[in-house]
């Protein structure tokens, strides 16, 4: 990019999605509005390192990912590491499947959940296993993308997007449970049964 | 082509797009002949639009953008 202001008008249309990022990992506003803004900052003052024909984006989340790691971990209560228990593959279709199918093209799974249901099962993942899923399922970044911005090997990134994948399939089980929507869980009725 | 559980278990590499094209294709081919796995991959590629559109559509604070520009201004 030939100087600065090139730098960040290209930049600045990915601020809708870092700062939904951000608002995923710090979970409120105001240390959302933070991290994008020191995002901003640091992309700017480094904008000579960014390699010309790179992903732009990848570059600009693996600095959202860094100083949210650097700069807020600390403020968040949570552990790092967190034990999400042993959970079974495709938890949530196993419960909701054949609800799904049984319904109305137009009443879909998407109609299902609200947008804080979502939100909330995501961001009540341990760290951990909250960015690797942020970063595919919503970003649609690549396991190499995805080892890149948060260092790690790509083996790691699919395991913790496996892990956590099932644990926020439970936590939307969760929801439609309570509603009502399906009957209490498998697990239960055998435990009562 | 591989049986349901094999396909079952390529099936996050499968909807992320991580697959080389000829394991890709294994389960292309057997989704085409197996209705059971075909609505656990169709279920699970509509979970993850659901995250997706849900996930991202926080409205930008009024200003951010304007202090994010001002920042730049101030650092020249």
């Amino acid at each position: 990019m030939a100087d600065r202001a090139d730098f960040a008008t290209e930049a600045m249309q990915y601020a809708g999605q870092l700062y939904s990022a951000a608002l995923r990992m710090t979970r409120n506003r105001a240390d959302a509005e933070d991290l994008v803004q020191e995002t901003y900052l640091r992309a700017y003052r480094s904008f000579h390192t960014f390699d010309e024909g790179t992903n732009l984006r990848a570059w600009l989340f693996r600095i959202l990912t860094n100083t949210f790691i650097n700069t807020y971990r600390a403020k968040q209560r949570r552990p790092v590491e967190d034990d999400l228990g042993d959970i079974e593959d495709l938890y949530l279709y196993k419960r909701i499947g054949n609800l799904d199918a049984s319904r109305s093209a137009e009443d879909t799974l998407l109609e299902m959940f609200t947008d804080d249901e979502v939100k909330q099962a995501l961001e009540e993942l341990p760290e951990n296993f909250r960015l690797p899923v942020l970063l595919a399922d919503v970003e649609d970044f690549s396991y190499k993308e995805i080892a890149g911005i948060l260092d790690i090997p790509i083996g790691t990134v699919m395991s913790r997007l496996h892990r956590g994948r099932k644990a926020m399939q439970k936590k939307l089980t969760e929801y439609v449970t309570e509603r009502g929507l399906v009957s209490r869980s498998v697990d239960e009725a055998q435990i009562h049964g | 082509m591989g049986d349901c559980n094999e396909t079952l278990r390529e099936l996050e590499q499968f909807l992320d797009d991580e697959l080389s094209s000829d394991a890709h294709d294994a389960i292309h081919a057997h989704l085409e002949g197996c209705t059971d796995c075909l609505e656990a991959f169709d279920f699970h590629a509509e979970l993850r639009q659901l995250i997706a559109v849900k996930c991202r559509n926080d409205e930008l604070p009024p200003g951010l953008l304007t202090r994010i520009e001002q920042c730049f201004g101030e650092e020249g």
